[in-house]
């Protein structure tokens, strides 16, 4: 029997269908479907009859993790499953054991990494760019984002794929934490240039009006006293104040809404403008 | 603004791709940059749907699906208060007002889909023990579609009925005092999103650099790329100095020892 061997047009065709991986996601096994769709070529390729049952079974055990950096999990899994048809020992706890052994972990370093750094970076550029109304800031966001992704997913694929389990090793472990790591600081930056920058809290609440010499009127209200201590005093302390909200597992929906209430009556009364 | 054939089909089209994207997460087409955009070019304002597009963006930029939890849906209130905006005649700031409900329903209908898709779950768990493959592909499009669906269909009557005189008239009859509210609260609510990506990162002993750059942005003037700049220059020293990461370090003095011992 001639050795089974996974060819990169493979590869490609699990690169394709990791575009939809989280696509059936459901409340009970989440992206267990999606792995399955993803490894369709795969399994065609290397099983058939009783075998092939057996890996579609395997595959469609529950899954859950960044969507993005599950593409090195997938590549660990196809080289497992690789060696599995040509005879290894590998059973079907060793290969679902690598893919709940690695999600978790991943997780940790995709959440971060994707939701925490690169979209909210890449998404208030194009957005600072499309406040002015230039189509610019949307096709900024959509290439920035999209190039990064994509890379992510197939060469991660092709990275797993290669180094098959190794990929746990120290090494590689030591690496990402300070990705993660570096990436976590900017992200944290730019959330602080932000609440400066993109928050507008007015307080026009008249302090003192003082008529000078020259005619001209000195109107001191409540916002000119906090921005000479710090511009965007009142955004940091609001921010700060939805963290421990969130903290205390109230609802975005409902923080979002006590705002719009604040709004309505802090115009109404004067108080914000 | 009546919105005629073509533009339905059109936004049927967009809503249903965005729908998808809001589970798949990939392209990002669900995002408010991008779908208000889409919306605005179908419509012919173009302009005013990156405009709210980008102001829904920043509002939203720390609606993120973590694990098993589900964020306010971006793609329905992206959707809807686009066609809102530009064929309602309504305010930006109406349309971000607008915005929040939808996306809470959203959120709610994106739950109910993932429960239905179960169904598809169990039914590729038979197709697989009978060895049949593109039925288990068939399970997992058709999952998708039914992602599209629960956007597109809600979208599709919006843009049927928006231009309807009754209810052009009671969105011209929102009073002053709610519409100012609601840009005063605009510019204020984007700090959730910002707190959302805070605890997310869950890094206490990174929080200096939240404050380093809300304290640089406050006080110079500089542009967004430049603090960006700063922002990634600030990790690199983080890195590179950071005894944790600084093994070669204690590498190289033992090397230079050796050198010293020779010379003895």
């Amino acid at each position: 029997m001639s050795e089974k061997k996974l060819t990169k047009r493979d590869l490609f065709k699990v690169f394709i269908r990791s575009n939809f991986h989280s696509g059936s996601f459901n409340i009970e096994r989440m992206q267990a479907l999606g792995y399955c769709f993803q490894m369709m070529p795969i399994i065609k390729k290397l099983y058939t009859g009783e075998e092939r049952k057996q890996a579609l079974m395997r595959h469609l055990e529950f899954f859950n993790t960044q969507s993005y950096v599950a593409a090195p999990i997938v590549g660990v899994t196809a080289a497992m499953e690789e060696k599995r048809a040509n005879g290894a020992d590998i059973d079907d706890k060793a290969i679902n054991g690598v893919k709940i052994g690695l999600m978790g972990p991943l997780a940790g370093i995709g959440d971060p990494l994707f939701w925490g750094t690169l979209r909210p970076v890449t998404a208030a550029l194009g957005a600072s760019v499309a406040l002015t109304g230039s189509i610019v800031g949307p096709i900024l966001f959509f290439f920035l984002f999209n190039i990064v992704r994509l890379a992510v997913r197939y060469y991660g694929i092709a990275y797993g794929y290669n180094k098959g389990v190794s990929i746990v090793s120290d090494k590689v472990g030591g690496k990402l934490q300070k990705l993660t790591e570096s990436a976590s600081i900017l992200g944290l930056f730019i959330m602080g240039v932000l609440v400066a920058r993109w928050t507008n809290i007015n307080v026009p609440v008249v302090v003192s009006t003082i008529a000078k010499a020259d005619g001209t009127t000195e109107v001191t209200t409540v916002q000119t006293i906090l921005d000479s201590l710090l511009p965007g005093l009142l955004p940091l302390v609001l921010t700060f104040v939805c963290m421990s909200l969130l903290k205390k597992k109230i609802s975005v929906i409902s923080i979002i809404f006590g705002i719009f209430f604040i709004g309505i009556i802090g115009y109404w009364a004067g108080i914000l403008a | 603004m009546e919105i005629h054939g073509i533009q339905m089909i059109l936004i049927f089209f967009i809503a249903c791709i965005a729908g998808i994207e809001s589970v798949t997460e990939e392209f990002q087409v669900h995002r408010p940059l991008i779908a208000c955009t889409l919306i605005g070019l179908v419509l012919g304002d173009l302009k005013t749907g990156i405009i709210i597009g980008g102001t829904l963006e920043m509002m939203a930029i720390g609606w993120m699906n973590i694990g098993a939890a589900i964020a306010p849906d971006t793609a329905l209130a992206s959707i809807i208060s686009a066609i809102i905006v530009i064929a309602g005649n309504q305010s930006i700031s109406a349309g971000i007002a607008i915005a929040i409900p939808i996306a809470t329903a959203g959120q709610v209908l994106t739950i109910i889909v993932r429960t239905i898709t179960v169904f598809f779950q169990h039914q590729a768990d038979k197709f697989a023990r009978e060895d049949n493959m593109t039925g288990i592909d068939f399970c997992h499009i058709c999952a998708i579609l039914v992602q599209g669906i629960r956007v597109a269909i809600p979208a599709l009557i919006v843009a049927m009925f928006i231009g309807n005189d009754v209810i052009q008239h009671i969105l011209a009859s929102v009073p002053e005092v709610v519409n100012g509210g609601l840009k005063v609260a605009g510019g204020i609510v984007v700090v959730v999103g910002y707190a959302m990506v805070i605890n997310m990162m869950e890094a206490k002993h990174l929080m200096p650099f939240f404050f380093l750059g809300f304290v640089v942005a406050a006080i110079a003037q500089l542009k967004l790329v430049a603090l960006g700049v700063i922002g990634i220059v600030a990790a690199v020293f983080y890195i590179q100095l950071n005894p944790k990461y600084n093994t070669v370090v204690v590498k190289n003095r033992s090397v230079s020892s050796n050198v010293a011992d020779d010379q003895l």
